[in-house]
């Protein structure tokens, strides 16, 4: 399944890529996928972490030849 | 005149100023410490009395003997020469580390100095090393074990007598620098050390003991100062002031615990109930009595700070942008806690319930303004 929204935060800091995702996350729907592309180590620590906070799913992340691409799931 | 802080500095883990009772003893010991306590003469006798007095003193603070006990130029120093010290010593073992994910940088820049490989044992969300774990990562090679008393960062105790017991004759270096003077020490170490900045004390003051028996080799050019352990000539009356401001803070710090945590607790829930989408991180109940860490969510911990510091309060953070390195604390990543948005508040003898409540009252309406600045109010 491919997602249907990709987030661009490359080259931008923490929290960016973390409110950018709250952002795109109400444009998709329960049950699809959003990745955030991101070269922020925080990124790696802190989607995650807002997943938990905000009772989503965190897929997982997928290194990229910038960065890497953290996938979540709507689940709410 | 006794040495105090602004209303607002709360960063204590740190630094603090000098204590009543140490600031009183530095400027006795200007006058009456001066001499080299190594020499043959009055003045040098009288120096090295001072010394030893101050040894024994900090020794029983530590639950140590005199003899153990050495002092070095800063807490940094002492975990330096601990680590080195015991890898030399042990050198016929082998060369392996294992510490925990959450030690202060000084031990880890030192492990990575000297160790020939390390296993990091992983903590829990509060903050807490695995003892499983950390007897697993334990090899026929493991030269030394490094365990931190209890977080810097976030405050979480550490099960240090539990992992002595399991480290199966592996000595354990514990790095007490926030326990001493504050709370109570573990027993089981081979090594320990400790900083006077912490306590009350002056900069440029830190202590290394060694257990009696533990296998240790200088990685210095060993002179005859400190029992061959530090080399170059003591500065005397810093430690005399050290060693008065940590008999000082020990004999107060069952009061200090007994004052500090109900304000501690006091921000942990006004900053919780104050604060929407706030993670409070690191044990709520066995942790230090003096430090509280919290993490704002779509907040640049930077921004926080300066904001912080106009409003008058002196904070730190784990964030990654207030790092020069740009990479989230090392601490905060190992727990798996939101990294961004991070404030680590640390008490001390002089701050007051109405310091707190002024906190309390100007975080909110400040983490919203960040938030409306970034565009992530409703989110």
């Amino acid at each position: 399944m491919s997602p249907v929204v990709t987030v661009d935060c490359l080259g931008r800091p923490c929290p960016v890529p973390v409110i950018e995702l709250a952002r795109a996350l109400p444009g998709v729907a329960v049950g699809e996928l959003v990745d955030v592309l991101s070269d922020d180590p925080a990124a790696a620590l802190d989607i995650p972490a807002w997943c938990r906070m905000r009772r989503q799913e965190y897929v997982g992340a997928t290194e990229r030849v910038n960065g890497s691409a953290y996938r979540v799931r709507r689940l709410v | 005149m006794s040495a105090s802080v602004d209303g607002g500095y709360l960063d204590a883990a740190a630094a603090l100023p000098l204590s009543p009772a140490a600031r009183e003893a530095l400027l006795a010991a200007l006058e009456d410490g001066w001499a080299d306590p190594s020499r043959l003469y009055g003045a040098a006798r009288r120096a090295r009395l001072l010394l030893e007095g101050a040894r024994e003193a900090v020794a029983d603070v530590l639950g140590a003997r005199p003899d153990e006990v050495s002092f070095t130029g800063s807490g940094t120093q002492a975990a330096h020469l601990a680590v080195l010290g015991a890898l030399a010593g042990r050198s016929g073992t082998g060369a392996h580390v294992v510490h925990s994910a959450i030690e202060h940088s000084c031990v880890l820049a030192a492990v990575a100095h000297a160790a020939g490989e390390a296993s990091a044992a992983p903590v829990d969300r509060l903050g807490r090393v695995d003892i499983a774990a950390f007897r697993a990562a334990l090899r026929r090679d493991t030269a030394l074990a490094c365990l931190i008393s209890a977080s810097h960062e976030v405050g979480t105790v550490q099960p240090v007598d539990a992992v002595v017991e399991r480290c199966g004759g592996v000595p354990l270096f514990v790095d007490a620098a926030q326990s001493a003077g504050r709370a109570p020490l573990p027993t089981g170490w081979a090594l320990l050390t400790a900083s006077a900045h912490k306590w009350g004390g002056p900069p440029g003051v830190g202590v290394l003991a060694i257990r009696t028996g533990t296998r240790w080799r200088s990685p210095l050019p060993a002179d005859e100062r400190e029992g061959g352990r530090v080399p170059g000539a003591p500065g005397l009356p810093q430690i005399l002031s050290a060693a008065v401001g940590l008999q000082a803070a020990a004999a107060e710090a069952a009061s200090e615990d007994a004052r500090l945590r109900p304000l501690v607790e006091r921000l942990r829930s006004g900053i919780a109930a104050g604060v929407p989408d706030v993670e409070v991180v690191g044990d709520p109940d066995d942790r230090l009595p003096h430090l509280l860490t919290f993490s704002c969510l779509y907040v640049d911990g930077e921004a926080l700070l300066t904001a912080l510091d106009a409003e008058g309060f002196a904070v730190s953070s784990g964030s990654s942008c207030t790092a020069s390195t740009l990479e989230p604390s090392h601490v905060l990543v190992a727990m798996g806690v939101l990294t961004h948005g991070n404030v680590r508040l640390s008490l001390h003898r002089d701050t007051t319930e109405s310091e707190v409540d002024r906190f309390l009252s100007v975080l909110p309406p400040l983490v919203a303004r960040l938030r409306r600045e970034a565009g992530a109010e409703a989110l």
